[in-house]
């Protein structure tokens, strides 16, 4: 097996330290395939900051599409597309939680006076 | 000595005037004066477009485009709201099933009252529109409420507010803290940016009426509600003040609030409250 280097050359996988095999290997966890568990812990994150959006009367639309989203992926037992819908749900929920407590003083900057 | 109390003196009247001077301006911007943002907020509509009348701020779109006010004139000749009209008319004059109506639930029997709504209730601490008021009228008289956003509840407005067309509006704000507190939240609201595109009521109605976003001509925040309800081209239908606010929700991509919850009952008293004086000039018709 053949790899290519950062300066373009031809690496054989033999030549390459098995320590940083090791380093590769245990870097790259994105790649294994996504467990129920896992989408479950991204699905309650993303549905915690939901829920304190909510709370500030400020959720999103699109958190919502991301969280539905999620919810298929994994009912079709996609948990890779789950998990990722899920933590897009959880950024933009987090974003909209940020805007609410930003805007509890910016919007007088808006004001006609 | 003399000179040296008088000295004394007046370093402390300038360090009183220094930190009055500093304080007064801070504590004013933190005190609502409704008066004053009425004031301003006629003023800044008014100085941005000179062309026209304070009165035909109303006409929301149609003031600020000059094709459009034609479209909109011929468009009055063969009114879209015109059905509307005259199912409102006759589900205000039909009477409940104990026998009473709508009539016995308002001031004047409910006829040429809309320019006094919102309303600040004291008993209640809260504020009443009137849409609340129609649905609470109904309660009380063992009927069903009405959709807030459907056209029932468009129908009965637009009645109510066409027999109070011309009256200018006219919102109190009584002497009681939770009433100035209400309108305060009302213009917080007005001004909060929210929704995944970043937009406030008033980046469309303030910082850009007579602008298009998309094929839509934005309306004035000035006599915004002086129209309400409206027959909307793109809805295909009427809409009710209700139906405004929450559609105005989604299309910044915030999820909307329950109608009439207590936020928008805000707004819609902030919103009214500095559009008084403008007449009432609905059931409206937009693109």
């Amino acid at each position: 097996m053949t790899l290519i280097g950062p300066n373009g050359k031809v690496m054989r996988l033999s030549n390459i330290p098995l320590a940083l095999l090791l380093l590769i290997a245990s870097s790259t966890p994105l790649l294994a395939a996504g467990s129920e568990a896992d989408f479950r812990t991204a699905y309650a994150a993303a549905e915690t900051a939901n829920q304190e959006a909510g709370r500030l009367r400020n959720q999103w639309t699109t958190t919502a599409a991301a969280l539905a989203e999620a919810k298929k992926a994994a009912e079709a037992g996609d948990f890779d597309r789950a998990i990722a819908a899920s933590k897009q749900a959880e950024a933009l929920a987090k974003a909209s939680i940020f805007q609410a407590n930003n805007e509890k003083e910016a919007w007088k900057a808006l004001e006609i006076r | 000595m003399r000179s040296a109390m008088h000295l004394v003196v007046s370093a402390a009247a300038a360090f009183a005037a220094l930190a009055f001077s500093s304080l007064a301006p801070a504590a004013a911007a933190d005190t609502p004066d409704p008066v004053a943002d009425a004031r301003a907020f006629r003023n800044y509509f008014t100085q941005k477009f000179p062309k026209v009348k304070l009165e035909d701020f109303v006409n929301g779109p149609y003031s600020m485009n000059e094709d459009m006010h034609r479209q909109w004139e011929e468009k009055e000749q063969f009114p879209p709201y015109e059905f509307a009209l005259e199912a409102g008319q006759e589900m205000f004059s039909k009477p409940f099933k104990n026998g009473r109506s709508y009539a016995d639930c308002f001031p004047n029997q409910g006829i040429g009252i809309r320019q006094n709504y919102p309303i600040f209730d004291e008993k209640e601490g809260k504020v009443v529109t009137l849409e609340l008021a129609l649905n609470r009228c109904r309660e009380a008289n063992g009927e069903a409420p009405l959709s807030y956003v459907k056209d029932d509840m468009a129908a009965l407005t637009a009645y109510m507010a066409f027999t109070s067309r011309g009256k200018p509006f006219d919102i109190k704000i009584p002497s009681d803290p939770r009433a100035l507190e209400a309108y305060q939240d009302g213009k917080r609201y007005f001004y909060t940016r929210r929704g995944q595109l970043n937009f406030s009521c008033a980046s469309c109605h303030v910082q850009s009426p007579g602008e298009r976003i998309r094929a839509e001509v934005l309306a004035p925040a000035l006599g915004i509600l002086n129209a309400m309800p409206i027959y909307r081209s793109e809805w295909s239908g009427m809409g009710t003040i209700s139906r405004r606010f929450t559609t105005c929700n989604s299309q910044i991509r915030g999820v909307p609030l329950d109608p009439q919850a207590d936020e928008y009952r805000d707004l819609e008293y902030y919103l009214s409250y500095v559009s008084n004086g403008l007449p009432i000039s609905g059931p409206g018709a937009r693109p």
